[in-house]
């Protein structure tokens, strides 16, 4: 066995350490203030401090422009069609169990014309982290109103202001069997978030990642009512969930001790209106997750391939007599 | 069944026909086509795929093809419930359903009545008819069961009244579930096939169930044979020939599966439509144990997306699909168009549009499969014309999917889906499956996506591969998988995603012309249609007619040599299974005619006047109904 030099060892971690722009690709197209921005920072920072390996790192996305995300990574990427990114996600996790397998989706992609998917994925719990920019309106298309725009959003469909209450991405999450793992970020408050997102991260199971964020092109000021008011965001806080530091406390005084496995209590926080809970709602490790369920242990060799095959046509052959007589 | 018993068993048999009328000398006949037809849950299903087997066993050629309600449980005596099977069985070796019945086992006179309505049956045909009807408690049943009996025997038929029910409650109490078991003795009887080869159907059959279930139908099947031999005029032989090499008996849903086993792909995902299920469930059975899974997904683009979504990341993935679901998954076919990831789709084509006609053949779908999902998008498409070819074609398709990286569509239908016919026991190669992926570092300066020039093929980086890092998009892309702004780089790409067909195109063979390549009139054929195509053909120069056929396996790219082949000819007409105008509607002339799918293909290609002839009558098309209408394009 070959014993490496101390030397060569640090130089290897220093050739296997990657910094943020190893994570980066290219300029961001999003407007200037949009939350997209920071979510792009935090889950580089998170690639960054986990060391995830470019290469073994996939990033699967919509429509839309949260949907852009896979192009600002220097991983792997599929940028898909709307609506449809997390069954791609599920197909690449069912191939290979190797990879890291992370969802960008946007209101619109998950919530409207993916919104059977979404609730299918909740289902299987297949081991992905799944993030939804929700900025409660179609950016792209320019301004059209989402399932998540409050009522009476005005938008180039809704020009006399939307008809519908508001869809709970949180609650609908929460309402699923097989649920394992809501949370709620802000993109106001980069150091939660990225908190967020590792947690989510490390989560075995589906983490689904709902991403309050500002869309300055076609809604400056919904959420200021939020932003301006500290005391209408309410951080989640526990000893198995996050705990917020001293200086965030400082700003953010109204706080929640809540146990994310309550999900009778998670659900209750979830329907909030007037306050935006920010943290873990709900965490169970022990849902099982459709890989590991479906998990085939053999190994797809041609030995197996050839025995497997000849034994499924052993039942439907018709053997000349006298190989008939040998094979009895 | 041990030995000792079904010795006792044939000894008894044949000490009781000592003492019965002497067994009439059978009639040799070429080939027969036989039905057997039922309420469903009868089980005529059964007896009928039995039969098949039995004599595909005695070296008969067969064919068997599914007859099938609409309706799971359609109610009790109906017209249009008429569940069984129909085995053409042969001398020689059958390809195709054939034409018109020749006998038949009714276990009802409505079921039977459905079938003489729908024209199956051929004048005078023989028909075994149940005949507990008679005595039947409700007048009504009595009066309609001695109406149609009579109707039937004035109108030419050859009926047969036999007790089954009744002759079935001398063996076992519920003669209801067994009947078919006896009416399979009769047919063994009647076709001199060896009752040992039913026995061991039955063991097959019943095996893992109680020993009592096994006795019991054994001895029905018994009952039956003695039944027939005591008491029926008649019995035929059709002279078998065992083939030397092993053959393997299974419908086109099954042979698809299997192709799926020996291709080497790794997970199937679909979701359940018929009548492409069956192909699923037999996977769903088998597939894990050679480190396969099926993935029954949320709907049809949700099963779609997975697929690409594993063929991305590794090898390529297979669904299986029918017309409908094909419909929805267009989106998704485009984006692994776009994406040039490695895709087999199939689809067991049904009757349409819309929810059309479930469990009907229709060969509706090549012109969606050709010309499906918005915008250029190239892909290839091939349609298997035999059971034998649904195996193979399934790995032929994997293997272009991942040289060309391309979608591969393969199109069978309702029939191939639910017909059985022998073909020679497949040897497994390893050549068959895909080489593991490669994960290997991606050399300085490679791009993802490095168009060659001349073919279009560009290497595809597998998510692992150390410096392949991109985001693949289905937004018009550059070489690096960059978006494209520019309408030239988007043009360049189209350009390079169709020259991968062209590529594939220098590589296919011309296809075999049936017949000699000098003649009057050549039928040009696609998909299921090709055994009833190539009897009528070989009848017809049997007769002396200057006829031939060619069959397309590949209908994109089509291959070349085609239209050497039909300059051969004086005319040139497709035969097909799905919708073409009629030229006698009043309305219809040279300037609005609608042609078949595969006319409309040739003509476009070859600026040649090539004729159809389409019927959609959501069956096989009979090879008679071929030779008809060859004769009469022939007097044009």
């Amino acid at each position: 066995m070959n014993m490496m030099s101390a030397t060569e060892c640090l130089l290897q971690m220093c050739d296997e350490h990657l910094e943020l722009e190893d994570y980066a690709s290219g300029v961001p197209r999003w407007c200037t203030g949009c939350g997209d921005n920071a979510i792009l920072a935090a889950v580089q920072r998170l690639c960054r401090d986990e060391g995830l390996r470019p290469e073994k790192t996939v990033f699967v996305s919509g429509i839309g422009c949260s949907s852009r995300f896979p192009h600002y990574m220097k991983t792997y990427g599929f940028h898909g069609i709307h609506g449809r990114a997390l069954p791609i996600a599920e197909g690449v996790r069912m191939a290979r169990p190797d990879l890291n397998v992370f969802v960008n989706t946007g209101d619109g992609d998950c919530c409207s014309i993916g919104a059977a998917h979404w609730i299918h994925a909740i289902r299987y719990n297949m081991n992905i982290t799944v993030f939804l920019h929700d900025n409660q309106i179609y950016g792209l298309t320019k301004k059209q109103a989402s399932p998540t725009s409050p009522i009476g959003t005005k938008s180039n469909t809704t020009p006399r202001g939307s008809y519908l209450e508001a869809l709970n991405p949180l609650s609908v999450t929460l309402g699923v069997q097989n649920v394992s793992f809501v949370a709620q970020a802000v993109d106001w408050i980069p150091e939660v978030l990225f908190d967020i997102v590792r947690a989510a991260y490390h989560h075995k199971g589906l983490s689904f990642v709902r991403i309050v964020q500002r869309c300055p092109e076609w809604l400056p000021a919904s959420l200021d009512p939020w932003l301006h008011d500290p005391n209408r965001v309410q951080l989640l806080n526990h000893e198995n969930g996050l705990q917020s530091s001293a200086g965030l406390s400082r700003v953010y005084r109204n706080q929640l001790q809540h146990d994310p496995s309550n999900i009778d209590r998670a659900r209750e926080i979830a329907s909030s209106t007037d306050t935006v809970p920010v943290g873990i709602l709900y965490r169970n490790p022990e849902v099982p997750c459709y890989e590991d369920l479906r998990r085939i242990d053999e190994l797809r060799t041609p030995e197996l391939t050839r025995a497997g095959l000849n034994a499924e046509l052993d039942k439907y052959t018709v053997w000349p007599q006298e190989q008939k007589e040998m094979v009895a | 069944m041990n030995e000792t018993t079904l010795q006792q068993s044939i000894k008894k048999t044949s000490k009781k026909s000592e003492l019965t009328a002497i067994k009439p000398a059978p009639i040799t006949l070429k080939e027969h086509i036989v039905e057997i037809i039922s309420d469903s849950g009868e089980g005529a299903q059964k007896c009928g795929q039995s039969l098949g087997s039995i004599a595909a066993q005695m070296g008969n050629g067969i064919w068997t093809t599914e007859i099938i309600p609409a309706e799971i449980r359609p109610p009790a005596r109906s017209v249009a419930g008429a569940s069984g099977n129909r085995i053409r069985i042969g001398a020689g070796r059958i390809t195709n359903g054939g034409d018109e019945t020749d006998l038949v086992v009714a276990f009802n006179e409505q079921v039977l009545l459905g079938r003489v309505r729908a024209k199956e049956l051929k004048p005078g045909c023989v028909i075994l008819l149940e005949s507990m009807w008679r005595a039947h408690a409700d007048p009504k049943v009595v009066a309609s069961y001695i109406e149609t009996y009579d109707a039937l025997v004035a109108a030419g038929y050859k009926v047969y009244e036999i007790p089954m029910e009744l002759e079935c409650r001398n063996h076992v109490a519920d003669a209801k579930r067994g009947k078919n078991m006896f009416a399979l003795g009769m047919l063994c009887y009647i076709y001199s096939l060896e009752l040992k080869l039913a026995v061991d159907q039955i063991v097959q059959t019943f095996g893992k169930k109680d020993r009592s279930v096994v006795d019991a139908n054994i001895r029905l099947l018994e009952a039956g044979h003695q039944w027939a031999q005591d008491n029926l005029d008649f019995c035929y032989c059709i002279p078998a020939q065992r083939s030397t090499e092993p053959q393997i008996v299974v419908n086109g849903n099954t042979a698809l599966a299997l192709g799926v086993l020996a291709s080497g792909m790794e997970i199937c995902a679909m979701y359940p439509i018929t009548p492409a299920t069956s192909a699923s469930h037999y996977l769903s059975e088998v597939f894990e144990k050679v480190g396969g899974m099926v993935h029954q997904a949320e709907d049809e683009i949700a099963a779609c997306a997975f697929a690409i979504g594993a063929s991305y990341a590794s090898k390529c993935t297979v669904t299986i699909t029918s017309g409908p679901g094909y419909s929805l998954k267009q989106e998704a076919i485009g984006l692994a168009v776009m994406g040039e990831i490695p895709l087999v789709v199939v689809n067991v084509q049904r009757g349409g549009p819309s929810t059309g006609q479930p469990t009907k053949m229709e060969q509706g779908d090549l012109m969606t499969a050709i010309f499906g999902s918005h915008g250029d998008a190239p892909k290839v498409v091939m349609a298997p014309g035999t059971i034998e070819e649904c195996f193979y074609s399934i790995i032929t398709a994997r293997k272009i999917a991942e040289a060309f990286n391309m979608v591969v569509v393969v199109l069978t239908d309702a029939g191939l889906a639910t017909s059985q016919q022998p073909f020679p026991r497949p040897k497994f190669s390893e050549s068959w499956m895909a080489p593991p992926i490669d994960q290997s570092p991606v050399p300085e300066g490679a791009r993802p996506y490095d168009w060659d020039e001349t073919t279009g093929l560009a290497r595809r980086f597998i998510p692992g591969q150390p410096g392949g890092m991109h985001a693949l998009t289905g937004l018009a892309h550059d070489r690096d998988s960059h978006v494209a702004y520019d309408a030239e780089i988007n043009e360049q790409t189209l350009r390079f995603r169709s020259l991968k067909l062209a590529a594939l195109q220098k590589t296919l063979k011309a296809p075999a012309v049936f017949g000699d390549r000098k003649g009057d009139l050549l039928v040009i054929g696609w998909g299921s249609t090709k055994g009833a195509i190539e009897e009528a053909v070989e009848t017809m120069r049997a007769e002396g007619q200057k006829v031939s056929s060619t069959h397309l396996q590949f209908l994109q790219p089509l291959p070349p040599g085609i239209k050497e082949i039909m300059q051969g000819f004086k005319q040139v007409m497709t035969i097909e299974n799905n919708w073409s105008d009629r030229p006698e509607d009043q309305i219809i002339d040279e300037t609005n005619r609608r042609y078949s799918s595969l006319a409309i293909l040739l003509r476009s290609r070859y600026l040649v006047d090539i004729d159809c002839w389409s019927e959609v009558k959501g069956q096989p098309i009979k090879p008679s109904t071929i030779r008809r209408v060859m004769n009469e394009k022939l007097k044009k």
